[in-house]
């Protein structure tokens, strides 16, 4: 078993690939190859439950403008979808983004954020300009 | 000890998209327990709803080895485990994470055994004060007043002073701990695991599904349940009592927010009466009388 970012020739499952990074820009496929020994050993990946972020009914969205980088919600964010971008602010400070693939939309970021620069937007918003 | 947010590390441990309801307390716990112990930490988990947030296979919501254990038998697996890695020259903590049920209920005899023959791991006690994954039923760890599936007019019953009870084992270390504060619990973690022997710590980790909130309050709760006294923190070292940061300055009454704060905020408490509550502060005030008078014994106060 090995994992590549290439078109996986066999998956572990029919149809099925787990994802090997937790980072959204990385999607490894697990790949098993003739000869390979298999053992049917789980492994971590994200998505263990699907693309999780469907159960969302509020978006948090951050505002960088005044995001101070305090790290506060990545600390507490329970499903580690908040990804710190370092310096990546208007100020050079850390900003949070968050990773809508997998956060559940439960407000944690927005209600611990000491300066309110996370906001709990309706999805219902999002739907109707797409 | 000051605490740096930015100096804990970035590796994940909990991934992304596991079955965890939003805002999921016991998410919350498991990321600092793998913050503060890494690579080392094995978990020993009984049925609860961690045995749910690990997934499916092929994939896995954590990437901590565990190993899955009935409800009875979770101290004793991890007396097992501990014993084994120790004869095989490694240095690995073992930590049982186990829910209220698991703990105060189910578990309590081998929990018991274990504390008296002096094991050397980390018992986890996550502490949402019922069943909650089998429907919020009733656990010996609900507080009094509070709605649950099994006693609809509100629990009869009090809490069970369960980390005193670990601590009259004479265990090296006990302590208390909430997710809201976790520069407080990383570091209890990361003493009991420069501890060798029994080790208990109680972690308090509101649920939003079985107490009836809105899960973005989860840590807010978890914050009030310590500013307004209903929950303290404190540790057993050798024997002797300490309280933590704020409980520490919460000793006198007047320093505490009033408990209606945090009551108000929970559907499992709506339909308190005013004796209700008034029974509740009292039981409150119980608990720091004890807790002072042991304080006061050792000289400390």
């Amino acid at each position: 078993m090995r994992l590549s970012s290439r078109k996986p020739r066999k998956s572990l499952l029919p149809g099925d690939t787990a994802l090997a990074d937790s980072s959204p820009s990385r999607k490894d496929e697990l790949v098993v190859e003739p000869g390979d020994h298999f053992y049917p050993l789980s492994i971590a990946a994200p998505g263990s439950m699907g693309r999780t972020g469907s159960w969302r009914i509020q978006r948090p969205v951050v505002d960088a403008e005044k995001c101070i980088g305090c790290y506060l919600c990545w600390l507490y964010c329970p499903d580690n979808t908040i990804i710190m971008r370092e310096k990546a602010g208007p100020r050079g400070q850390d900003v949070a983004s968050i990773d809508y693939e997998y956060c559940k939309g439960c407000g944690i970021c927005a209600n611990v954020c000491p300066v309110n620069a996370i906001e709990m937007v309706d999805e219902s918003k999002f739907i109707s300009q797409s | 000890m000051a605490f740096n947010i930015k100096a804990l590390p970035k590796k994940n441990y909990i991934m992304p998209g596991n079955a965890a309801c939003p805002g999921c307390p016991e998410n919350i716990g498991l990321k600092f327990v793998s913050m503060a112990l890494g690579e080392k930490a094995t978990l020993v988990v009984p049925a609860g709803c961690t045995s749910v947030i690990q997934g499916l296979w092929p994939r896995q919501g954590t990437s901590m080895p565990v190993l899955n254990i009935v409800f009875a038998a979770a101290a004793s697996a991890a007396s097992g485990l501990s014993r084994a890695l120790r004869i095989r020259g490694k240095d690995d903590i073992v930590v049982v994470w186990a829910g209220d049920g698991g703990t105060a209920d189910i578990g309590l005899q081998a929990l018991s055994g274990a504390a008296e023959r002096g094991e050397d791991f980390i018992y986890i006690c996550v502490d949402n004060e019922a069943y909650m994954n089998t429907g919020i039923q009733r656990s010996s760890l609900t507080p009094h007043g509070a709605w649950t599936t099994t006693t609809h007019r509100g629990n009869p019953g009090r809490k069970k002073p369960l980390p005193q009870i670990v601590a009259a084992h004479r265990v090296p270390y006990v302590a208390t701990a909430s997710i809201g504060y976790p520069w407080d619990f990383i570091s209890k973690l990361k003493k009991a695991a420069s501890i060798k022997g029994f080790k208990y710590i109680h972690l308090h980790a509101p649920c939003p599904v079985g107490w009836r909130f809105d899960p973005g309050l989860t840590v807010k709760i978890a914050q009030l349940a310590v500013e307004t006294g209903a929950w303290i923190l404190y540790e057993h070292e050798n024997g002797k009592l300490k309280l933590n940061p704020p409980s520490n300055k919460l000793v006198d009454p007047s320093k505490r927010k009033p408990l209606e704060e945090y009551i108000k905020l929970q559907g499992r408490f709506r339909h308190l009466t005013d004796r209700d509550l008034e029974e509740l502060k009292k039981e409150i005030e119980e608990n720091w009388r004890e807790i002072t008078a042991i304080l006061r014994a050792q000289g400390d106060l």
